[in-house]
């Protein structure tokens, strides 16, 4: 075991593929330049110097070009770890995400697969509204890829590797203030975050949730920086006698509903806490699927407490407003229990 | 000097020098802590967006980039506008939502700065359509780095604006990267402007460090767009003094690159043009100089007591 930051751990991640598998290959902006940046937060750092310009692939601003080039090398045998700076920028290849690398195996009845990863920071950091949007839920909508959101250093670790060896194209999903970067490229208002990470080889299965708190009061479900902000609000609740349950699903597609569920039926109370646009949004989706598998079990109504339906606006006064914070998690959750 | 009066040639130096002395005033207050974010700053590349816009109407257009604030004052933005919404002040062009990256004033022809790389320019395309199809002859100027012109934005863009002979210039500010990348290795031409023959629009290459030479090409593109000529696409070559963003520290690049650049200093060039022609001297430099500290610091004390924007204007805008 060691301490990671996120950056590090995803950092390590990369390295150990690379160095068990000489298919993974990582293709993005400034990720391999001497004297860079190692991606805009750090995390490919080291990594050309170790694998080579041949392995570590510099790209012109072409996110089109990004996706595309990793799927046609995916659909050969290489496993592609490709990047977009900004998840925002997802938009800009979003024909290769959505009607390529989710439908090429299906439409062909199944005589390819697409082994790629594609990472993007989410979140919002007070850069505006186009650097600044939630993205994860979105791609839950296009069946064909998985989605993965980890919270800490060890579950980005394994689920990293899980996902380079997945033989889907998966969608990586990092949060902005949880990568712990240091020097020039830490981010202000960044959660200070170092988890203990195996040195040796493991991986988390997609599609298994963890509890991160255990609770008999409400189930909180809650990913990336919401988790952490959810896990605040319980650990004040305790102080009065609250007893929280808090899930990170991990993975979003595909879902563990069983753990959601479970939970509920322990706790009778969910509430959603998500960063994403609140309206057609992830959180609807648990509410959902709450309410199909365990509505009996309900002994108050379900809440979503998302960020509101607008862009990110740039004042940080006004983008702290939009964004659920601890504060609204800990009133939201003692209206519920009355 | 062109058809250019002294009085001309003294504001275009009088907006370079705001353009340096604002960013550099700006980036001590971000040190200080006091301007949230990050800022994409704009030294070094001053002679392209006054040489440029110093050629366009009041009524005329442009589209910006992460690197709007030269193209901003230069169109003519009031810096009050510009500082508060660096601030994050209710004040600012942008009613504090759009922030460093996004700075725009419809009133002025700057539509909000788009931060996507390369996303300006077809939009550019549809301001133009519109002066065209109104026979307005107004005209549109499309700004953007090197690194843009490597997305499918820009390609299809230059189709677009070629074929239907639209009203608008493509102003490239070659700084040589985009973020740490130079542009040499993402890139097989040494010229960005040979792009322009594959859409059968002019491209034209020039020295960006030099407020004539952008004056007086500029004119001819503007022209051309204005008499329905079609667009042209004008390749500066400049530099950027600061890192990409104000985390950069920039160790991608050498000290001798960076001195090269600083030596051919396109306001310390200009100056020394003045001088020569006998327009300027250090009595007036200095009297000019002042001015701009003046409306730097008046607009900077706009911004900090400006107030901070109430909480429910996050809400608002959304639609129309
Ligand atoms: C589509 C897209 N990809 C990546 C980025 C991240 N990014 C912001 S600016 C930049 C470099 C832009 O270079 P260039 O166009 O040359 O403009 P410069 O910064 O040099 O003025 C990058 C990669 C972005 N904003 N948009
Ligand atoms: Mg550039």
């Amino acid at each position: 075991m060691h301490k990671l930051t996120m950056a590090e751990a995803i950092r390590e991640a990369l390295r150990e593929e690379m160095r068990r598998d000489p298919n993974v290959i990582l293709i993005g902006e400034d990720i391999g330049i001497p004297g860079g940046w190692g991606g805009p937060f750090t995390v490919t750092q080291g990594l050309a110097e170790e694998f080579g310009n041949e392995r570590v692939i510099d790209t012109p601003i072409s996110e089109t070009g990004i996706v595309g080039i990793a799927i046609g090398a995916a659909i050969m045998g290489l496993r592609p770890v490709a990047e977009v700076q900004y998840c925002d920028f997802l938009f800009c290849a979003m024909d290769q995400i959505a009607n390529q690398a989710a439908k090429l195996r299906y439409m062909s009845g199944g005589q390819i697969k697409i082994p790629l990863v594609l990472r993007a920071p989410t979140g919002a950091t007070g850069r505006g509204a186009q650097h600044a949007q939630s993205l994860e839920g979105l791609f839950t909508s296009i069946p064909g890829l998985k989605v993965v959101a980890p919270s800490t250093p060890y579950d980005a670790k394994g689920l990293l590797k899980s996902s380079i060896r997945d033989d889907n194209p998966v969608l990586f999903f990092e949060h902005k203030l949880l990568y712990g970067s240091k020097g020039a490229r830490k981010e202000r208002g960044g959660v200070e975050l170092f988890g203990e990470v195996p040195e040796e080889d493991y991986a988390i299965p997609l599609g298994v949730a963890d509890i991160k708190k255990k609770g008999k009061d409400i189930t909180v479900v809650a990913k990336l920086l919401m988790l952490h902000r959810a896990l605040e609000a319980a650990e004040e609740l305790e102080k009065d006698g609250i007893s929280v349950e808090v899930i990170d699903p991990r993975t979003l597609i595909p879902l563990d509903k069983e753990t959601i569920i479970k939970s509920v039926k322990k706790t009778n109370r969910i509430l959603i806490v998500d960063e994403c646009p609140k309206t057609g949004g992830w959180a609807a989706e648990i509410s959902s699927t709450v309410v199909e598998e365990a509505m009996d079990y309900l002994d108050a109504p379900i809440k979503r407490l998302c960020t509101y339906d607008v862009p990110i606006p740039f004042s940080p006064v006004l983008e702290n407003y939009v964004i659920p914070t601890k504060e609204r998690i800990i009133q939201t959750i003692r209206e519920m229990l009355g | 000097m062109m058809g250019l009066g002294k009085e001309k040639l003294l504001l275009l130096y009088k907006q370079m020098l705001s353009i340096r002395l604002f960013e550099d005033r700006i980036y001590q207050l971000f040190l200080q802590g006091m301007i949230p974010s990050t800022l994409h700053q704009y030294q070094g590349e001053e002679a392209i967006a006054v040489g440029v816009c110093a050629v366009l109407n009041e009524d005329d257009f442009i589209t910006s980039t992460h690197r709007p604030h030269g193209h901003a004052i230069a169109k003519g933005i009031p810096m009050e506008k510009i500082a508060a919404e660096l601030f994050g002040k209710v004040t600012g062009c942008c009613r504090a939502k759009g922030g460093s990256m996004h700075i725009g004033d419809y009133s002025v022809g700057m539509l909000p700065a788009i931060a996507i790389v390369g996303s300006g320019i077809p939009i550019a395309n549809g301001v133009a359509l519109a002066f065209k199809l109104r026979r307005t002859k107004q005209v549109v100027v499309s700004f953007f780095g090197d690194g843009a012109t490597n997305n499918g934005s820009f390609h299809e863009a230059l189709n677009m604006g070629a074929i239907y002979n639209l009203p608008v210039v493509y102003v490239c500010e070659n700084n040589f990267y985009g973020a740490s990348t130079h542009i040499s290795k993402v890139m097989k031409l040494e010229n960005i402007a040979d792009r322009a023959s594959a859409y059968g629009i002019p491209g034209v290459v020039i020295d960006g460090m030099d407020v004539l030479e952008v004056y007086k090409v500029a004119t001819e593109a503007v022209s051309r767009a204005r008499d329905g000529k079609g667009p042209t696409l004008i390749e500066c070559k400049t530099y950027r003094y600061s890192g990409h963003s104000r985390s950069d520290p920039a160790n991608y690049r050498s000290k001798e690159e960076l001195e090269f650049w600083k030596s051919r200093d396109p306001i310390v060039l200009f100056k020394k043009r003045l001088f020569e022609l006998n327009i300027l001297d250090e009595e007036a430099d200095k009297q000019i100089k002042s001015e701009v500290e003046r409306e730097i610091e008046k607009a900077i004390n706009f911004a900090i007591e400006s107030p901070s924007p109430p909480l429910e204007i996050a809400l608002e805008d959304v639609y129309a």
